[in-house]
């Protein structure tokens, strides 16, 4: 247990969401430096172009998402806005909890689905939404739904979405990428060579041999950094939300409700998985088929087991005077220690 | 000549302070007061909901005439408050009072299955838990502020520019154990 102001972890995002872009540039240079280099061994032509190119690309890429993130990733997951006649409930508890948190008050979006789950998205408080399925919302109480609205609006506040968002961007990048680039190697290594120049066949290869071996780790990399990430950032917003509250019993209820479905969303797509409270394939939650399954955390799971979080909820401790300085339980490592 | 630019060196660094210093409690009153106003907000939103509840309420069942003076009385006596404690007594008074008269309207079945009767009992619960919500807000904020102005070198700033403490929002203990989630059993 360590002792963290809210400030200094609104900062500590920041500088999160830069280490992340500075370290995916870094391995997108690599990767596509490796592929341009060997296409051009491949092809015998040497120019400085393509790499200016592929340049752009990538910050025309993340400067064109990074404005329609929201809008995509609503988009990507079917949501429509809510009715605020229809949803009456939904959008109050929204208000409830923005009046709470101190933030203005989000958009309210509606999935029809009937698994229980939410997420929310945005660049800043100023700029985001929050979008839960009908299933959700049919399925819990007004306490429940509070927890749920809490845990999004930790997420607003505590600046995680802009972090989250950027991550989904380059997820997004990452699988086109490596889907790509499985497809048209293959079918490169079926034409026919083309090079010409003596020992330009084997510098091709050796740079290909590059190139594969970065397709396959990169996106291994970049998908481990997000699960730690996106698992901290679940375990905060979960006490941020108990604090919001003072009712740490809501969400851990909500959370166990979810827990006990194991019906997977319609629309999943793995480049959003990690904005949602839950994993929306089920991946968190005990598999119905083997019940005594013991509790673990995978590496590359994007969300911690249920059960933990729940049994964090119910172990916080909210008698602390300071509202916003209380204990923010330490992430990694003592999950090991868990029953 | 060094002695001077060290002496003007101190002063830059003490102006610095105090600006940063003057500057912090600023922000924090300021959203104390912002905090205030939301609760001000979501009274009057109560306030004006109510003689719309009454109505309706008087419609189905009329003989509950003490339940609904009750909540009228305690209406006015938050409305015509001064003070913060005032306000505070008599709205916790209105709480109270909706609440008996949400009971009672349990036992009238025509009342309940009154669209605008539930559509205000939607309303009149969310502006609770907004008041409750925004009453926690405040008293965050407050107790932020007056720690600010209590700390050093914050007393300082604070006694210069006279920047005065907040009253908290109290609400009485069994209020408060009122407030406490109710068990549901599946």
């Amino acid at each position: 247990m360590r002792r963290r102001t809210l400030y200094g972890m609104i900062a500590a995002n920041r500088w999160r969401t830069f280490g992340f872009i500075l370290l995916f540039a870094v391995i997108l240079a690599l990767v596509g430096g490796a592929v341009i280099r060997f296409l051009q061994y491949y092809y015998g032509v040497y120019s400085l172009i393509p790499y200016v190119l592929f340049g752009f690309f990538i910050v025309g890429y993340n400067i064109i998402f990074f404005f329609t993130a929201k809008k995509l990733a609503l988009f990507a997951n079917g949501a429509r806005r809510a009715d605020p006649a229809e949803y009456k409930r939904l959008h109050n508890v929204v208000e409830e909890m923005a009046i709470a948190s101190g933030q203005p008050k989000p958009e309210v979006y509606i999935i029809h689905d009937p698994a229980p789950n939410a997420f929310a998205t945005g660049r800043n408080p100023r700029n985001a939404a929050i979008a839960v399925t009908t299933g959700l919302y049919e399925m819990m109480d007004r306490a429940e739904l509070q927890g749920v609205v809490a845990h999004e609006m930790s997420h607003i506040r505590n600046h995680d979405i802009l972090l989250m968002t950027i991550v989904a961007i380059m997820i997004g990048l990452v699988v086109l990428a490596r889907d790509l680039f499985w497809r048209w190697g293959f079918f490169l290594g079926r034409g026919r060579r083309r090079s010409s120049g003596k020992g330009g066949g084997y510098l091709a290869l050796i740079w290909l041999a590059i190139g594969l071996v970065l397709a396959i780790l990169a996106p291994l990399a970049v998908m481990l950094i997000r699960a730690a990430i996106s698992r901290q950032r679940e375990y905060l917003a979960d006490a941020s939300a108990a604090m919001m509250t003072r009712n740490p019993e809501g969400l851990a209820r909500a959370l166990e409700k979810i827990g006990s479905t194991f019906q997977k969303m319609h629309r999943t797509s793995t480049a959003t998985a990690h904005l949602f409270i839950s994993s929306p394939k089920c991946k968190d939650r005990p598999d119905p088929k083997k019940p005594q399954a013991k509790v673990k955390v995978n590496l590359f799971s994007s969300h911690p087991p249920i059960q933990l979080r729940v049994e964090r909820l119910r172990g916080l401790n909210l008698s602390s005077p300071y509202a916003r300085q209380f204990e923010w339980p330490r992430t990694e490592g003592k999950e090991s220690m868990a029953p | 000549m060094i002695g001077i630019w060290i002496l003007v060196g101190i002063i830059a660094l003490l102006v610095i302070i105090t600006i940063a210093g003057y500057n912090t409690l600023v922000v924090k009153r300021n959203r104390t007061r912002n905090a205030w106003h939301q609760i001000d907000v979501q009274l009057r939103r109560r306030y004006d909901l109510i003689p719309n509840l009454v109505e309706t309420v008087k419609g189905y069942a009329a003989h509950e005439r003490q339940t609904l003076e009750n909540v009228t009385v305690a209406r006015k006596l938050g409305m015509d408050a001064k003070t913060v404690q005032d306000a505070a007594k008599a709205n916790n008074m209105l709480s109270e009072t909706l609440k008996s008269l949400f009971a009672v309207a349990e036992a009238y079945p025509d009342l309940k299955a009154n669209q605008n009767f539930l559509a205000l009992q939607e309303e009149l619960r969310s502006t609770e838990e907004k008041i409750a919500f925004a009453r926690q807000f405040y008293n965050d904020a407050t107790m932020d502020y007056n720690t600010a102005t209590e700390k050093f070198p914050g007393i300082i700033f604070a006694s210069i520019f006279a920047f005065r403490r907040f009253e908290f929002w109290e609400i009485p203990e069994e209020a408060e154990a009122a407030r406490e989630p109710v068990k549901v059993e599946f």
